[in-house]
């Protein structure tokens, strides 16, 4: 072309012509479609194929949950208005839902208090979860939440729980106070303290029994979906720290620390936790003498603690064995002692790399807690496949209840799942 | 935390281990309460309502008893227990009596150790079928999927009755009645089997109870009652006491109607007086106040009563009385007189 003039062609454009839209199967809607679900002929079957199942799912359940019934007190009631036809009986939620929620012994006039626990837990929870987001005060309120929480779900006077706290920062304060002699000074002052706190405050307590005493509810009496998040939250929580220290004790050079350490792990992995469980509920009651009744639900957390602090001390061994060495050999050449390289270098990388073993640890825990309801406890599982079901009124419904406790633990599994996404996202420092 | 809890309950053992009365009757008149062991959950024999109060037959026999005890049928602490934790639970003494329609047999009393009361109901296992199945005895089961709860005596009584009559079956073992019912209803198993009394309640609850048919033969024996543990006859004997009283109640005409005013004052009937306190001492024998049986009765009525309101002809369940009508009716209850 280089030896053509303009004169020589007929036409030649002086303007760009303007940007075309791309074509209509090339854009939206109709692309997306076409990459993601009609990509040749294998995928445009299958895609197919996958639509039909979910309409006929759906065809099929849609009748069932619109003619669902919410009005009625029995299942017989449900089944006549019905008529033969096809359709849920809702009412079974509708008259027990708060038995579902919260154990049919707590008393109803109190359903506040383990109701503003749970907005309470989440504005605690809020910080630790999204540190940047929330100002740092704000974990002032989470190390107090422990303490209101077991007040406002257990009742009984403020003071037990208060005397507990004042126990804390007693051993906290004297900790820091010899901690500069050493670290084992410290914990030992800040033992020493804690006892003496908690021992002074059992006069105190014994003395006022009535300060500002809530209606108090027995252990026995939880029940229903919050039994299943106090113990969820409860073990997650305590688990953690027990864990961190089991795996750091695990690699550590005292022969018996270390030793302690594989042993335990490695006799609760190899125990199922429902046998755990039953050695809670039934073994126990053959060691203590008659009459002593050690408090059901402590010694469920106890052992679902110790269950899942053996599995999160693996999961952070993992995070500590894939730190190259180099980190360790840097701390040490900054001239920190153990406790500060621990803290400061080691441990918020190793538990970065963890994190997905501890949050798939954590949804694992929380699911595992409807086994308490084989030990005769009333969590959401054990209420339906007891009382509500051995109820005259509803023996028989069974779609409408198990789907509600789906419902219920899928939504608090996916957020805990999703959250642990966003969270990697989040500390993802790597160029990848 | 966590050893602090565990060397204080040790503490907590080791001190009050030195304290432990001999007496259960003083355990639970200190405590001001009566532990009672019951199931998890079975229609008409024990549940909680919608208000969370325990109701059932088997619950009726906790509340006499805390009613003759403490004369407050309100006073009981109900301890759910299942199928494999019932026995542990009171040899551990966490509940002070069992009440959770156990079978009473040989291995249980003897071995076990424990002290059956009496029977407050008589059951028998049973089989029920689709009607579809066109099946009109239990032993024309051969090759049958047969839904059985484990850890029962049910489990055992099968597996003797199929190798009796030389007949193969595959179970499937499920845990509580409650899952039974929508596997026998898929088609999970072709017959469920379990005490009679299960049975009727089952079919009952299903949307159409004339599909399914319980089969004539009864397999086993399986008389159900309260127990307690080896080693505190006193105790043993109130418990028995009790349910001999609102057995004989029944008998005797004496219901929660009319207890209060047959009580107030000796009638003609010198047993009715025996019973109610108002003539002899049988109170004081057994370390109770003198109207321990007025207070049973009053607290569900006499063992009719309570048959009719849990889980008689009248209520979804829907039991005959059969042999558990009283002996002068054909039936199998005969307490032994109050003399």
């Amino acid at each position: 072309m280089s030896d053509t003039h303009a004169q020589t062609v007929a036409f030649v454009r002086q303007e760009m012509l303007p940007e075309q839209p791309p074509p209509a199967s090339e854009q939206g809607v109709i692309k997306w479609m076409r990459q993601n679900l009609f990509d040749g002929w294998l995928n445009t079957l299958l895609t197919v194929l996958s639509l039909y199942f979910i309409y006929k799912i759906v065809a099929g359940a849609w009748p069932w949950f619109a003619n669902g019934i919410w009005t009625t007190s029995s299942l017989a009631e449900c089944r006549e208005l019905l008529e033969g036809g096809v359709g849920a009986c809702f009412s079974v939620l509708t008259e027990r839902w708060n038995q579902l929620l919260f154990g049919f012994k707590y008393p109803p006039d109190q359903y506040w208090r383990p109701t503003l626990a749970f907005v309470l837990l989440l504005i605690a929870m809020a910080p630790v979860l999204f540190s940047k987001k929330f100002p740092r005060q704000m974990f002032i309120f989470t190390g107090l939440f422990p303490f209101i929480a077991f007040w406002l779900i257990w009742g009984g006077s403020l003071l037990t729980p208060l005397v507990a706290l004042l126990g804390f920062v007693a051993g906290y304060v004297a900790f820091k106070k010899f901690e500069y002699q050493s670290f084992a000074m410290g914990m030992i002052a800040g033992l020493l303290a804690t006892v003496i706190v908690w021992w002074l405050g059992g006069f105190i307590t014994g003395a006022a029994p009535g300060f500002m005493a809530l209606e108090a509810v027995p252990s026995r009496d939880l029940g229903g979906f919050m039994l299943n998040i106090i113990l969820g939250t409860v073990c997650v929580s305590l688990s953690l720290p027990i864990g961190i220290l089991l795996a750091l004790g695990r690699q550590s050079d005292m022969i018996i620390i270390k030793w302690i350490c594989v042993v335990f792990i490695e006799f609760i992995r190899g125990v199922p936790l429902i046998t755990l469980l039953f050695v809670a509920n039934v073994v126990l009651a053959y060691f203590l003498p008659p009459g002593t009744n050690f408090d059901l639900v402590l010694r469920v957390i106890i052992m679902i603690t110790m269950f899942s602090s053996a599995y999160i001390a693996e999961v952070i061994r993992g995070g500590l064995a894939a730190l190259p060495r180099g980190q360790y050999e840097a701390a040490d050449s900054l001239g920190l002692d153990y406790a500060q390289s621990t803290r400061l270098i080691i441990m918020p990388q190793a538990l970065k790399i963890s994190i997905p073993g501890i949050v798939n640890v954590a949804v694992g825990l929380f699911k595992d807690t409807v086994l308490v309801s084989v030990i005769s406890m009333f969590d959401l599982v054990g209420m339906i496949r007891g009382p509500i079901l051995a109820s005259t009124e509803w023996n028989g419904v069974y779609w409408e209840l198990w789907g509600f406790a789906v419902l219920l633990f899928f939504v608090v599994c996916y957020g805990i799942s999703q959250y642990s996404q966003w969270l990697e996202r989040e500390l993802a420092t790597d160029h990848r | 935390m966590k050893k602090i809890a565990i060397l204080g309950a040790m503490t907590v053992a080791g001190l009050s281990a030195g304290a432990v009365s001999a007496s259960t009757l003083e355990d639970v008149k200190a405590r001001g309460k009566l532990n009672c062991g019951v199931t998890t959950g079975l229609v008409g024999f024990a549940a909680p309502n919608a208000n969370g109060e325990w109701e059932g037959f088997d619950v009726g026999v906790c509340r006499a008893v805390a009613a003759a005890v403490l004369g407050d049928p309100t006073a009981v602490e109900f301890v759910p227990t299942t199928g494999k934790t019932r026995f542990t639970a009171l040899a551990s003494g966490e509940i002070d009596l069992l009440a959770r329609n156990t079978t009473w047999t040989f291995s249980r009393d003897v071995d076990l150790k424990f002290e059956f009361v009496g029977i407050n109901y008589y059951d028998g296992q049973g089989f029920m079928v689709p009607k579809e199945l066109g099946v009109s005895s239990a032993k024309e089961l051969d090759g049958a999927t047969v839904c059985i709860q484990t850890g029962t005596t049910t489990e055992l009584n099968l597996a003797d009755f199929f190798r009796a009559n030389n007949i193969s079956y595959e179970p499937v073992p499920i845990e509580t009645n409650a899952e039974a019912q929508p596997l026998y209803l898929e088609g999970a198993c072709d017959v469920y089997t379990t005490d009679a009394s299960g049975l009727a309640a089952t079919r009952a609850a299903f949307e159409n109870p004339g599909d399914h048919v319980v089969l004539p033969e009864i397999i086993s024996k399986e008389p159900l009652g309260p127990l307690v543990r080896h080693g505190d006859n006193d105790w043993a004997d109130i418990n028995r006491w009790v349910l001999n009283a609102l057995i004989a109640a029944e008998e005797l005409g004496v219901t929660s109607a009319n207890v209060a005013e047959m009580s107030a004052s000796a009638g003609n009937n010198p047993e009715i007086n025996r019973l109610l306190g108002t003539e002899g001492t049988l109170g004081e024998m057994l370390g109770l106040e003198a109207d321990w049986a007025k207070n049973a009765i009053m607290a569900g009525g006499n063992y009719g009563e309570l048959f009719e309101k849990n889980i008689g002809e009248n209520t979804p369940i829907g039991l005959a009385r059969g042999l558990n009508a009283q002996w002068t009716e054909g039936g199998l209850l005969y307490s032994p007189p109050f003399r």
